[in-house]
């Protein structure tokens, strides 16, 4: 962006397109196990995930941009997660959280999916069980970076 | 409860007036998890309630199965995900009776284990404040909440090396002892402590809302109470003083003072203050375990059957290499036998049934969750009510999914 003599700012619409969604990409609220109370954790003061424009959890698939796979994924909760994602509206992210949501984790048994990558494209792992929420933050951060530099995230995963 | 493998569906019940079946969950703010509730509604009132659970099915038990008695622990810890040292604890203590060790355990290792439990409980209960606050639409209350349950992290942080899941207690004692600078920690949080809990009731306790909302809401009758199986605060509301800390000690609780709170209402206000009390009363316990913590002292039991050699033997002694070595890649044996062992997590009467046939692993641990019992009240207390009283119901029982679906 660069500043006239005019004090007008001059900028490429892609580049204030991409600053305003990057600045607010907004989670869905869908915890599943331990890693979501550290997802609530970074809504506190102590981590203040606002700082990011990322603080608003929408309920609703159809407001949010972004799908935190807070946990472990039971066999039983796959086709909710897999029909959560594809109400999302596009374009849409998916942070996988935590060793079971990426790998499966210590649970290597006959309840729970081995990563959720086999039924929804990811777009950032986050390790640890649970991650910190600052593990979550730079997650959050890394989905801002790709959207800036014009990536596509769960689209360009998909194709 | 029921529990299928698939997702269900609800299903037109009834063409006439305004009967629906709704289903309310897996994904729904205030269902605090995974839980899928189908409610049969006529208009706003829930005419029935049948809670659909396993969502968070982890196999945990049949994990356990496969791991050595001291490898279990960690699986085991995950499933109280809001007190996950409550269910180390109490699978430890388990193991230990089997080992026919408890007497052994070294004192300063009770201490810390008390200390860790009753700060585990008011962390718990605070992240069941803060979430119950904004089912209400208090939302400021949660940041309070989680900036005191910011500092028991960071003690347990110091303690045990993770935020969530420290697996700092071990059969035979604790992973390891204080380290320097905890103490100052944990004062710090003493003096912090009763300030903020004045602010958390300043916040909620006389709030004309949050009253409206919650008195005679859920109304649990002791019989009922009873019935449904349900211990832990939510029992102590409807004025039974049930407490597995006092009915059947363990860790030397009987050695600290601490009142048990009840109320006679029964209904969510009375579960929210109960709750309240006690985050109290786990303080005062708090402050006395913290005086006895000034006694230096071991921390793992003295028995080379459980414990490992000090580290800065192995170094020296091939003796000791080899006890370490073996100890690692094969555990110790227990010998055959079963036991039952309760303790009060923040929910209530958590217990496991331990059963052990002289192996290198567990034969089968068998969790008595107490939310899952808890839970199950909700389809006696739901029906007749207004749904948004169906969403104080759910938080006033406080399920962790985790546990209830293991």
């Amino acid at each position: 962006m660069a500043v006239s003599p005019g004090g007008f700012m001059l900028a490429r619409l892609d580049d204030v397109a991409r600053w305003a969604q990057s600045s607010s990409v907004w989670p869905l609220t869908m915890g599943l196990a331990c890693c979501a109370i550290e997802m609530m954790s970074v809504t506190s003061a102590e981590y203040d995930i606002a700082r990011l424009g990322s603080e608003v959890f929408r309920s609703s698939p159809r407001q949010a941009d972004l799908m935190i796979v807070s946990g472990r994924v039971a066999q039983k909760m796959g086709p909710v997660v897999k029909r959560l994602y594809d109400q999302m509206a596009d374009p849409k992210w998916v942070i996988s959280m935590g060793a079971c949501a990426s790998s499966g984790g210590i649970f290597d048994n006959y309840a729970i999916i081995q990563g959720i990558d086999t039924i929804i494209p990811v777009d950032v792992y986050v390790p640890g069980c649970p991650p910190t929420p600052d593990g979550l933050l730079y997650a959050v951060n890394l989905i801002q970076q790709q959207i800036r530099e014009g990536g596509r995230g769960g689209i360009l995963a998909r194709s | 409860m029921t529990m299928s493998t698939t997702p269900l569906t609800p299903e037109i019940v009834s063409q006439d007036g305004n009967a629906m079946v709704l289903s309310m969950g897996p994904q729904h703010p205030s269902t605090h998890g995974v839980l899928q509730l189908l409610l049969e509604i006529d208009s706003e009132n829930v005419v029935k309630a049948e809670p659909e659970i396993g969502y968070l099915h982890t196999g945990i038990e049949k994990t356990a199965e496969g791991l050595f008695w001291t490898q279990a622990q960690t699986v085991i810890e995950r499933m109280d995900y809001l007190a996950p040292s409550s269910n180390a604890l109490c699978y430890a203590l388990g193991v230990e009776k089997l080992l026919g060790i408890t007497d052994q355990i070294p004192e300063r290792a009770q201490t810390i284990r008390v200390l860790h439990m009753e700060m585990t409980r008011i962390a718990s209960h605070l992240v069941w404040l803060g979430t119950h606050g904004i089912d209400l639409g208090a939302i400021s209350v949660f940041f309070y909440c989680f900036d005191l349950r910011e500092n028991i992290l960071d003690l347990q942080e110091a303690t045990g090396g993770a935020r969530m899941h420290p697996n700092y207690v071990r059969v035979g004692g604790l992973n390891g002892d204080l380290p320097d600078g905890v103490l100052a920690q944990l004062d710090a949080l003493i003096e912090k402590f009763p300030g903020r809990m004045r602010e958390l009731r300043g916040l909620l306790q006389a709030n004309p809302i949050f009253q409206d909302r919650t008195i005679d809401v859920g109304v649990l009758s002791p019989e009922d109470a009873l019935g449904w199986n349900v211990t832990g605060p939510s029992l102590r509301a409807s004025g039974i003083a049930y407490d597995v800390r006092k009915a059947f000690p363990y860790c030397g609780y009987e050695t600290y003072e601490f009142d048990v709170p009840t109320r006679t209402e029964g209904d969510a206000y009375a579960r929210f203050l109960v709750r309240l009390d006690e985050m109290e009363q786990a303080m005062r316990i708090v402050e006395q375990a913290r005086r006895r913590l000034d006694r230096p002292g071991p921390v793992m039991i003295d028995d080379p059957k459980v414990a490992a050699p000090p580290k800065e033997t192995i170094a020296l002694s091939m003796e000791a290499l080899i006890h370490h070595f073996k100890l690692m890649s094969e555990g110790f044996r227990v010998p055959p036998g079963d036991v039952y062992q309760a303790i009060e997590s923040p929910r209530g009467e958590l217990g496991f049934y331990i059963v052990s046939n002289g192996e290198n692993r567990p034969y089968r641990v068998r969790t008595r969750p107490p939310s899952m019992y808890n839970l199950q009240a909700l389809k006696g207390i739901a029906p007749g009510n207004l749904i948004a009283d169906l969403v104080v119901m759910i938080g006033s029982l406080d399920p962790v999914f985790g546990e209830v679906d293991r």
